[in-house]
């Protein structure tokens, strides 16, 4: 056993960039298996329209325009940045509700003792595990008697009552690693609750409050269904939609169209994934969760 | 400004588990008094009950001379020191030191100047604008305690304070918050494990065990006439020794192979023959000499050269362990034998219900 041990890293010492080379050649290949739909795609929003299926697999357009790009973003009797702007104001305020419901909640369960505390946050764990679909049907009713339908109401208000268990209990893990220590200290500087939770558990919580906030932004962002039963009026259209809208039942479809505006809708979450990955991964790894 | 503090048959229960007794205690305004235990012995839940973090579930508590019981802890005119110093870690100092006058909505002007003030005495001015993070420990001991005097409260409240720090650093601070308490003047109240702290620092200590007082006392009267055998072993350093022992006589009683003369006022309360235990301090044993009256002879097992004091540990002839505590640097080797003597005067007794022989 201690040999074979010790034969491995000799091993990888004698070919140390023939090792190296074909670990990264293997990558690269996998990388591009798993890019090529979105390099595809790509290459498909910059083709002229009619070359879009002759050219096979091929990622090298015979042409390349953006013309799909401007038809894409005016064509429609909206524009699509006012999907954009919709998408981005729903989004903004989901994730704004999200947070700072979420973490309320989270300061409850992890520091106030209330009555049922323990049965509340079983409760609460217990939705983790309902499918979004088995509450659809009496959500719609009631926003339907609340005269919500075709307005953004039904996407924004409910994430300002903590609908999201897995956000809560996300911070209830982590708000729980921080000292209780510093709680009585600021019980003992005169501050209440509500003081503590803003002046000691927000403040030491960036990693999670961001590691929240970003799954939420990325997750009301992507949301098809949710503005797809809630939204009807055009104005009203999330980017998830407009993008439907490039996709004619009746056989003429705008597919160059429809890639042009896919891209574009990627690169929100793209610089998102880009500038926060620290962050949510330090919210992720500190916590000691996985979704 | 010092206030005291009583309590009234205090009694804390977690659930089914009695942690606390029935404590009867009067803190005098102005006093150190120092809780000191063993793990367990419910010292700090004490202290944490005083300061309106645990709650009171049965008696009262006074402070004052007002009923504390239902008062939230930022009323009770208390600042507390814990024992992982607890500074919010996303403040620099200066703003540690600040948040309490901020949260009791006291001026800027006002807040600015009482913080830079005690920053001086406790000289932190030149760390005001650090994180914790980027202190030393004892720094930190600073600002967690300039944090408390800052508010300028009545009474203080230490949780074990010196425990996170090292040997040389624990006697600096130690005798910081000794002169701080004669400068200041309040009342205050340290928990402890360290029988040494206790000893240097307090007025008063409070010896407690399993959630029920043991004795109340100063240093010395706890240390000169320990009200029990718990108390007799564990304030003092080293530990005292006990022998098994029997009662012959109103004023004798025998160790093993050894009959003693002793001058203890309840030992009569003992019947003949009954058993007793006897102890005696390591460093009222002495080695040879004339003084006073023998203890046998024993066998030297270990001996440990101190400088100043020597160490000896050994073998009565009945088996039983002593450990003496001698001035100066002795020529003892493993192995020998040596002559003990001591005087009845230094000598405690405990009846079998482990409370002393003595008034």
């Amino acid at each position: 056993m201690s040999n074979e041990a010790r034969a491995l890293p000799g091993q990888g010492s004698n070919h140390p960039y023939l090792r190296s080379g074909l670990l990264h050649c293997l990558l690269i290949a996998a990388s591009f298996v798993m890019l090529y739909p979105i390099l595809w795609m790509l290459a498909g929003s910059l083709r002229p329209a009619e070359d879009l299926f002759g050219g096979g697999a091929s990622l090298v357009p015979s042409q390349v325009t953006i013309k799909a790009y401007s038809q894409g973003w005016f064509g429609m009797q909206v524009s699509f940045g006012h999907f954009f702007l919709n998408s981005l104001l729903i989004a903004t305020l989901a994730t704004l509700g999200n947070v700072l419901a979420a973490s309320l909640a989270a300061y409850a369960f992890a520091r106030l003792n209330f009555f049922g505390r323990k049965l509340w946050f079983a409760l609460m764990l217990g939705t983790l595990m309902l499918p979004y679909h088995v509450t659809l049907i009496p959500q719609y009713v009631l926003f339907l008697k609340l005269g919500w339908i075709n307005t953004w109401l039904p996407l924004v208000v409910p994430k300002y009552f903590a609908v999201d268990a897995f956000f809560i209990f996300l911070m209830v893990q982590f708000f729980r690693g921080i000292p209780r220590q510093l709680d009585e200290a600021a019980q003992m500087d005169g501050c209440s609750p509500w003081r503590i939770y803003y002046k000691i558990m927000l403040p030491l919580s960036l990693p999670v409050l961001a590691t929240a906030g970003i799954f939420s932004f990325i997750w009301t962002w992507e949301d098809f269904f949710g503005p797809l039963i809630y939204v009807s009026d055009m104005s009203l259209y999330t980017v998830q939609l407009g993008l439907r809208s490039f996709i004619d039942s009746s056989g003429t479809s705008s597919w160059n169209e429809l890639f042009a505006m896919s891209i574009l809708s990627l690169i929100p979450i793209f610089l998102i994934f880009l500038f926060f990955q620290r962050l949510l991964i330090e919210g992720i790894a500190t916590t000691g969760m996985k979704r | 400004m010092s206030t005291s503090i009583q309590l009234r048959k205090v009694v804390k229960r977690f659930e089914a588990l009695e942690v606390i007794k029935g404590v009867d205690l009067d803190i005098e305004p102005g006093k150190f008094t120092v809780f000191v235990g063993p793990s367990g012995c419910g010292k700090s839940t004490l202290l944490r009950m005083v300061a309106g973090l645990e709650t009171i579930t049965e008696g009262d508590l006074h402070i004052g001379g007002q009923r504390m019981n239902d008062v939230a802890a930022a009323r009770r005119g208390i600042a507390m020191v814990f024992q992982s110093y607890a500074l919010y870690p996303h403040m620099t100092v200066y703003k540690n030191l600040a948040f309490g006058l901020e949260t009791a909505g006291v001026k800027r002007d006002e807040i600015d100047r009482r913080v830079r003030e005690v920053a001086a005495t406790l000289r932190i001015t030149e760390y005001l604008q650090r994180r914790p993070k980027a202190l030393s420990g004892g720094q930190r001991q600073r600002v967690a305690i300039g944090r408390s005097i800052v508010r300028d409260p009545d009474i203080f409240l230490f949780d074990e304070p010196l425990s996170n720090l090292d040997a040389e650093l624990r006697v600096q601070m130690r005798v910081e918050i000794s002169k701080l308490h004669e400068r200041l003047g309040n009342t205050m109240i340290c928990v402890t494990h360290d029988q040494v702290e206790a000893m240097t620092m307090a007025d008063t200590i409070v010896v407690l065990r399993g959630g029920e007082v043991m004795q109340v006392g100063s240093p010395l009267e706890l240390y000169n006439r320990p009200a029990n055998r718990f108390v007799a072993g564990f304030i003092g350093s080293p530990k005292m020794n006990f022998l098994e022992a029997r009662r012959t006589a109103p004023d004798a009683i025998e160790v093993p192979g050894q009959a003693l003369q002793l001058s203890l006022d309840q030992l009569g309360r003992c019947s003949a023959e009954t058993p007793v235990t006897f102890g005696i301090r390591p460093e009222h044993i002495m080695l040879g000499g004339e003084a006073g009256q023998s203890l046998g002879e024993v066998k030297v097992d270990l001996v440990e050269h101190l400088g100043g004091s020597t160490s000896v540990y050994a073998t009565m002839p009945s088996g039983a362990s002593l450990t003496i505590l001698a001035p100066g640097q002795l020529s003892i080797r493993h192995g020998e034998t040596v002559p003990l003597r001591i005087d009845a005067a230094n000598c405690h007794a405990f009846g079998p219900d482990d409370q002393t022989l003595r008034n």
